[in-house]
Order: C-alpha cells, then structure tokens, then sequence
C-alpha cells in the first residue's frame, strides 16, 4: 500500500472514530432524556409553572417558587462567580509573574475538586451562622464559589488563544492597555468565555448539596433574599427519595424544567453576544 | 508544529512585544491603574476564599489529625460506633472510580471536540454543542437514580456476565456481577465529566487560528493529519486544563455515585466489587455525625481529598509536561 | 441576524430581566404579612409534615411552616444552632447533644413509624423472620435463603438456594438507628461487634443511599434483603416480612401494629419521650417501630413565634392524628397524647406557658 494511501485510509478511520465519539456522548443524554420524558412528562402542564407545591396524595401542586428560586440563585451566583473567574482568567493569561499565577492557577484546580457538600457549609459557616438564618444570598454564595475555577480555567485557555497581533494592533493605535484587554482580546474571546459561562451555570443549576445549608428551600415564595428560597434542584432531590410515585413523576417533570431552563439561558446568553465572530475563522 | 509569525498566540514568549500587561511606565494612565486593580482584587478575593476553605478544613480535622495521625491514611476501618477512622479505602475508591471514569470520558470528550470543531458539517454543529452542554446540567441525583434503575440492571445482566466470561482471568473482572459497584461509578462518572472536558475542549480547538490549518494543508495534509499535527497540538494545552476541569468533578462528585458505587469501605481489585468513595462518605454521614471525633474524622477526609486532587493534578501535569508538553501555555 | 432584529432580542431581553428583578424584589413583599417559621430535620416524616402544614394554614392563615428534610442530625444542629425554629429527628438526642444546646430543648413525638424487612425473590412469597435470624443475617453468618434457620420459620415456602444480597442504609438515618437499636436488643453478638448508631460498621452487604435508593437496589436485585420505612416498602409493591415480637407472636408491620408498639410502651415513657419503642411489649406490637419527633425550645426565644409553634404542637397531636394513616403513618396512641399535652403545656415564654387550654 502506498503511503498516501494509508493516509487516506487513516484519515478516513479517525473521521469516523470522531463522530462515533462525538455519537457516543450523545447517548447517555438520549437515554437520561428519555427516562426523564417517559417518567415526568405526564406532570408537565401549566399548573408545574404556575402553582406551588401541594402536599401528597393531593393532586396538582407545581414548582412555581422553585423555578423563579433557582433564577435568582443562578443571578447572586453569577455575581460572584463571573468577575472574580473572567478578571482571575484574565490575569492567568496575561500576567509575566512567575510565580503568583502558578498559585492561583493551583489552586483553581484544587477548588475545582472540592465536592460542593464543603463548599456549602463554608458559606453556611460564613454567612448563615453570623446571619442565624438560610438565605439566598448565602445560596448564592456557594453556587458562586463553585462556578469560579470553571470559569477562571475557560477564560485563561480561551484568552491565552487570542493571537498577539490583535493585542499589537490594539496598542499600536495608541489604545491604552485595559482598553486593549476589555475592548479587543476579551471581545474577540467573548464566545469562549461565554461557552465557559454557560457550561459553569449548567453545573450550579443541578447542584443540590451545597443548598441543604444554604438556601435551605422554601415551600412558599421567598420572603427577600436574606430568606430561604426554592431551588428546583432541591425540590427534585426532595421529591425523588420520597416513597410516592406522583412526587415522583413531579420529581422527574422538574429535572425536565431545570434542564430546558439551562438550555434557554444558554441560548439567549448566545444570542446576546453574537456578533463579531472570532476573528481567526 | 508549523510555525507561522502571525499565527502565534499569547502574550508570554520570547518574541519582542509591546509592554507587558502589568508593567505600566510612569505617569500611566488612571484607567490601566484601576483595571489593574480590580483585577488584582479579585484575584486576591479568590485566594482568600481558597485560603479560607483550606484553614476551615484544617482547623476541624484538628482533633481527628491528633487522635489519629498519619495512620488515619493507611487505616482500612471505618467504625462509627467504636471510633475507628481510616481513609484508605476511601481513597483507594476515589482514584479507582475517577481514573476508570476519565478512562473512558477523555478520548470520547476530545473525539466529540475534534468532530466538532473540525469534522462536522456546519449545520449540525451548534445543535450537538447545545446538546453536549445539557449534560452538564442534569442534576446529579438525576444520574443518581438513573443509574440505579438503569445502568446497574443492564449492567448486571448484560455487561458484566459477558466480561467476566471474556477477561475474567484478570482479578478486574472477577467477582459475582452485583451491577452497583466501581464499574457503575466509573461509568456515570464519565457521563457527568464528558460535557465539561468536551465543550471546553471544543472551544480551545475553535480558538486556534485558521492560519495553522491552511498551513497544514497547504503542505499536503489530509484532514485528520491537519487536526492531528496543526490544530491539536497548538491547542494542547487547552486541552489539558479541559481534562484537568473534567477531572475535578470526577474526584469530587458526590450524589450520583453513591447511588451506584455500593458503598462498601473495602478495598477489592475488581471493577465489579462495590466500594466508596471519599466525596460520597463525606456526604453521606456529614449531617448525621454524632460525635465530634466522628465529624472530625470526616473533615479530615475532606481535607485528604484536597491534597488527593492536588497531588493527581500535579502528576497530570508532569505527565503531559514530560512527553514533550508544555503546561503553561507558552507555544512553542 | 440583521442589525434592527438584533437590536429587538436585546431589548426584549433587557426587558425580561428588568421584569424578573422585579418580581424577585416585589413578590417577597406581598408574602411579609404572613409569619413564615423555619424547620428542619428528618426525611422520613417530611411527606406528612408537608401535608399537616399546608392543612394547618387553613386552620391558622396568619403562619406559614416551611420545613426542609436536610436529615435528623441537619434538624439537630440547626436548632442547635438556632438557625430554626423547630428542628425533627428520627432519633432521640443524645446527652452530649442535649448538653450542646444553648437551651433546654423538648422532644415532642408527632408520628410513629415502622421499619420493615423487605426482599426480592421469585413468586413474592410472605416471610416470617426472627429477630436472632436477622441479625445473623445482617453479621453475615446467615449467607443463603435456603439456610436451615430461615427455612424453620417458613415451613410452607419454597426457598431458592440463590445468596443473600444485603443491602443497607449508606447514610446516617434515623432508619438505621431503629433497625440496629432492634438488632442490638436481640442479638449480643450484633450489640459487641457492631453496635448501635446512625451509622454502623455493616458487617456485610451493599449501601443504598436514602430509603429511595435501598428501596431501588432491593428491587433490582434478584434475592436481596434490606430494611426499609413502610412507607416506602408498600408504594414500592416490596413484600415487608413479619417479624417476631417480644410476646413471641409473628407480626405483620401494618398501622395498626405500629401504633401497639408505642400503645404498649405507654406505660413506662420516659418524662423526656427519649425512648426506643424496638421490641415493644404488647401482643400485637410490631417490634421495630419508632416515634419520630419534633424538637423545641422549652423556653421560646419570641413570643409571638412560641404561641403561633405551640398552637401548632397542640393541633398536631390532636387534630392532626387524622392525617397519618393515608400516608402509611401510624397516629399516635391515646395514652401517649395525653402525656405529650402536658409537656406541650410546659413549653414557655419568660417562664409563662404559651399553650391556650381549650
């Protein structure tokens, strides 16, 4: 066989591994997705989206609370989360220290590790107990705490990915040097960062430890952010170790709501920050 | 990999550039400053947070670190009731389940990112992306119990009998097919880590310049080689911070796998014998730990799994480095 | 995308944002008029903690309960802690605990509770077991279902020659605590070797997390056999065996035999209800029952708070008896209301019962 043969061959072998890896990872989300609809799909109705939870045995009761909780707790999460992982990001890439950004680098890995369950009860130990009582805002912390290596490791990749010419560019037309970082670099990184952010918010969304100590859950609407609040995903949690199958079904029907909810996030967070494509395609 | 000028990314390399991010000459301008210290203050905000979860966890395992010393870490009892705390198992549970779940979920994520970015036609491109970051949000008691009535059935009755009958002359194959075990946990492990180290790793390969390809190309590359030697190798160590991202949900999971691991503190050599993880025991008796030794003894499992994750990044870091990797990032 | 419709999704985004915060701002405003309380604890209750307290805001509008199952101990600490009002455990406190506590803090029993031996095994057969039996089989000792000892006490059923999967609780549970206090009681070598807790050294078997999970391993386990609540054994179609009792007759675990236990206990409880209902005197107790409680202050911190919490203590173990049982709970016996109404009235504001005796 000729060698350029064998590449071909070798090239088409690879393609083909590619997408079945590509296939293969679409699966367990078929499979999930699927036991989910054939599960939950039969609560699914406007009463879910409208009404509060009822107790067992009674039929109806929706995730209203909890669905507008976990907005909230997703927004006082990002409030952390985004400016201490895009400007931490930003400072991995771009900083000639040798030896700080390796700390801080290590030590987003090492956070990155930790199970949620501890972050939790960091925030329960810094903002529930001086408080003496659960609320969102101590929620929102450690949704927030868990979202920064995610989105502090995507931003130094992504920005570090920015070719120098458009840096040099930048201060060649007399840009000042955050001008260059917010205006060009960050602007030409915005889709990764974005990705990132999303795939960080995607997390926090399903994440149910840390919120035992934390946001606590609420049976009713929340009373003000210094109160507990609903979360779908502990909503979820609660129904689905409980012995009744109609919980159930609701416990499945939320897990659907909380994912659709991700992917409409996710979708306008697309929408808004297109624009300029990446300037290297 | 092909060295083109204008191609090169990064800020950090030994071609002459305009000043460097964070040395501004005197009489600066007053908006460089500000910048430069709103980034400076949230980079030591995050130091303190970690700083602050570390000195937490140390100061609660104080008294299980003094009860019990370092043969906490060798230890293979767990004993709520007379008080005997050892970690191995746990440990041992933790690496086995990660190492198996990264087994499979790494060349599957950056197969599925090289489709992606490179291979797929353009149309499908954003809907299988979009698809792939949903993994991420499905909530781990989903997976949970999922795989409880699920993937430990079909385990049990398909997988496991058949690979016991073919490899079970390895000690990891042995063993009566409970369906829970190690090989479930690795398995939704790898679910749960596959959308992280995918996605990422897809927008690592979509940053890296066009100008690498082409050069490829022009030079006679088929497809896959192009990927293989411009793209890939470009981006490498984008890749690695993707797995490393993946690997940390890994170790630190919790819900999900203690639904399917069996939560048996043994330590066993097949993949098919049921065993516990330190996320999983951590989570499971932490609300209901009576004693103070007993919650200390489980802090001081929160904090072995710290210096676990730091040690397994560490020696993924020197075994990318070590085959000719770099970890910093500076192209070369 | 053209650049005007561009324009447009941005805006009505920026809309939809401005319209959330607002609503995440104005709505709590509306819901200030009511008291909202805080509880927390146990999982096995929570199902009817939620309905009693969505029945008690018609009975009370002025109060809205809001109780989270985050586990006993989570109940424990957090009224420890006082970051509650009222906590719930399966499981009575502990001294040390109660000694912990920055006040005196009451156990008021609400429900009872049952925790059944379940199994899977072909044709669903009813099985009767010995408490000595299930402690060897939970030592491990007792490793197939057709062992001689099983088979002594179920004469007319075929067992197969398949092992004995044991599956346990792997978290910490009030569950656990009433199934090992039972085995402890019985079995001497269960008490020396392995004790008694929330969680334990199982000697034998696999972990399933949360009822639910043990409840899921056993069901997909040809020939398994764990411990479950009631509850979850009957809304599961799990057979639930009957076990000897102290009088030495076979128990089936129903709401009736549950209610015995703690009907037969009522004559020696304790000042403090910190009993262990297991092996109960009574020839129809069920022998591993348990109340489960809620925990208060004897002394309330606020006194509108302590009067609307003691109002609801009171229709709790009276009015409140009527919801248990559709819930696959037991109510509490007679006997055992009148000796909680008297610990109900001891509960005070600056040394004043808050109680209004009707």
């Amino acid at each position: 066989m000729t060698p350029l043969k064998r590449r071909a061959i070798v090239n088409r072998l690879m393609n083909f591994l590619a997408g079945t890896a590509a296939l293969l990872v679409l699966l367990p989300l078929v499979l999930v997705l699927g036991f989910l609809v054939y599960q939950g799909g039969s609560s699914l109705n406007l009463e879910f989206f409208t009404h509060m939870p009822k107790p067992v045995g009674e039929a109806g009761g929706g995730m209203a609370n909890a669905i507008v909780g976990t907005l909230i707790l997703i927004a006082l999460a990002c409030c952390v989360g985004l400016p201490i992982g895009i400007l931490g990001g930003l400072y991995l890439a771009e900083s000639r220290d040798p030896r700080l950004p390796w700390v801080v680098r290590f030590l987003a890995d090492v956070l990155n590790g930790v199970p949620s369950i501890v972050i939790g009860i960091f925030a329960y130990t810094l903002v529930v107990l001086p408080m003496r009582r659960f609320s969102a805002l101590a929620g929102g912390l450690a949704l927030g705490v868990i979202m920064i290596p995610i989105v502090l490791r995507t931003t130094e990749e992504i920005v570090r990915l920015v070719p120098a010419s458009l840096r040099e560019a930048g201060l060649a037309l007399g840009l000042p040097n955050w001008k260059v970082t917010v205006r060009i670099v960050l602007v030409t990184a915005r889709a990764g960062i974005v990705t990132g952010v999303m795939v960080a918010i995607a997390r926090i969304a399903g994440e149910t430890a840390p919120l035992l100590f934390t946001a606590f859950g609420n049976r009713f609407w929340h009373s003000g952010l210094d109160q507990p609040v609903a979360a779908l995903a502990l909503q979820v949690f609660a129904y689905a170790i409980s012995p009744f199958d109609d919980w159930h079904r609701q416990a499945w029907a939320g897990a659907l709501v909380l994912i659709s909810m991700v992917f409409l996030v996710s979708l306008a967070a697309r929408l808004a920050t297109r624009g300029i494509q990446r300037q290297t395609r | 990999m092909i060295e083109v000028d204008a191609g090169r990314g990064g800020a950090a390399h030994g071609v002459p550039l305009p000043r460097a991010f964070f040395l501004t000459p005197r009489g600066s301008l007053w908006g460089d400053r500000v910048f430069q210290g709103v980034v400076y203050a949230s980079v030591g905000l995050f130091v303190l947070v970690m700083v602050g979860i570390v000195w937490a966890l140390v100061v609660e395992s104080m008294p299980a670190m003094r009860r019990f010393g370092l043969a906490f870490v060798i230890g293979q009892e767990w004993d709520p009731v007379k008080e005997a705390f050892g970690a191995l198992p746990f440990i041992y549970g933790t690496l086995v389940s990660s190492l198996v779940g990264m087994f499979i979920a790494v060349p599957l994520g950056i197969g599925a990112a090289i489709y992606l970015a490179e291979l797929a036609p353009f149309w499908a491109r954003s809907p299988i992306g979009f698809l792939i970051e949903l993994l991420a949000a499905v909530p781990s008691v989903v997976y949970g119990l999922w795989g409880i009535f699920v993937l430990a059935p079909f385990l049990r009755n398909w997988i496991e009998p058949v690979l016991g009958r073919a490899l079970g002359f390895l000690p990891l194959f042995q063993g009566p097919p409970y369906g829970v075990g190690m090989l479930a946990a690795g398995l939704i492990l790898s679910i749960m880590t596959v959308p992280f180290i995918a996605t990422v790793s897809r927008e690592v390969l979509l940053a890296v310049p066009n100008t690498q390809r082409e050069a490829a190309l022009a030079l006679g590359a088929t497809r896959w080689e192009t990927t293989w030697m411009a793209v890939l190798r470009y981006g490498r160590s984008g890749l690695v911070g993707a797995v490393l991202l993946g690997l940390g949900r890994a170790l630190g999971e919790t819900m999900a796998v203690t639904m399917v691991i069996g939560n048996r503190p043994e330590i066993a050599l097949s993949l098919f014998a049921p065993g516990y993880t330190m996320a999983s025991v951590l989570a499971n008796e932490f609300t209901e730990a009576t004693s103070d030794v007993y919650l200390s003894a489980l802090v001081y499992i929160g904090l072995l799994l710290l210096a676990v994750t730091v040690i397994v990044n560490s020696a993924a870091r020197l075994l990318v480095w070590s085959v000719g990797g770099t970890v910093k990032g500076i192209r070369e | 995308m053209t650049r005007p419709s561009m324009l447009a999704v941005k805006r009505a985004m920026g809309l939809a944002l401005a319209g959330f915060w607002l609503s995440a701002v104005a709505l709590p405003a509306a819901a200030m008029a009511q008291t909202l309380m805080n509880g927390a604890g146990a999982t096995f209750p929570y199902p009817l903690y939620s309905k009693w307290f969505d029945e008690y805001t018609k009975v009370d509008p002025s109060v809205r309960f809001n109780y989270q199952s985050i586990g006993s101990g989570g109940g424990i600490r957090q009224i420890s802690e006082r970051t509650v009002d009222f906590g719930a455990s399966d499981g009575p406190m502990t001294d040390d605990q109660l000694k912990k506590a920055p006040a005196e803090l009451l156990h008021i029993p609400t429900v009872l509770g049952a925790v059944v031996a379940t199994y899977n095994l072909p044709g669903n057969p009813t099985l009767r077991f010995s408490g000595d039996v299930l402690a060897d089989i939970f030592l491990g000792k007792i490793t197939s279902w057709d062992d001689g000892k099983i088979k002594s006490l179920n004469s007319g059923v075929s067992l197969p020659k398949t092992p004995i999967v044991v599956v346990h609780r792997s978290d910490g549970s009030g569950t656990t605590y009433i199934w090992v206090d039972y085995l402890s009681k019985i079995s001497r070598e269960w008490e020396e070797k392995v004790g008694r807790g929330t969680s334990v050294k199982w000697p034998a078997g696999l972990g399933g997390k949360g009822n639910e999970g043990v409840a899921g391993q056993i069901k997909n386990t040809p020939g398994a056999l764990g411990y479950v609540e009631l509850a979850y054994a009957i809304t599961n179609k799990l057979p639930a065996a009957s076990v000897k009792n102290a009088a030495g007759k076979f128990i089936e675990p129903t709401i009736a035999t549950t209610t015995a236990a703690a009907a037969g206990a009522a004559n020696n409880m304790p000042a403090d209800f910190r009993v262990s209902l297991t092996n109960a005197p009574g020839d129809t107790a069920y022998p591993i029952a348990s109340f489960t409680w809620l925990l208060v202050y004897k002394e309330q911190p606020n006194e509108a708070k302590g009067r609307l919490l003691t109002k609801f203590l009171w229709w709790a173990i009276h009015d409140g008896q009527k919801y248990p049982s559709d819930l696959l709970y037991a109510p509490l016996p007679a006997p055992v209301v009148k000796q909680i109404e008297a610990k109900v009235k001891q509960i005070s504001f600056h040394g004043k019962p808050l109680v209004a005796v009707r």
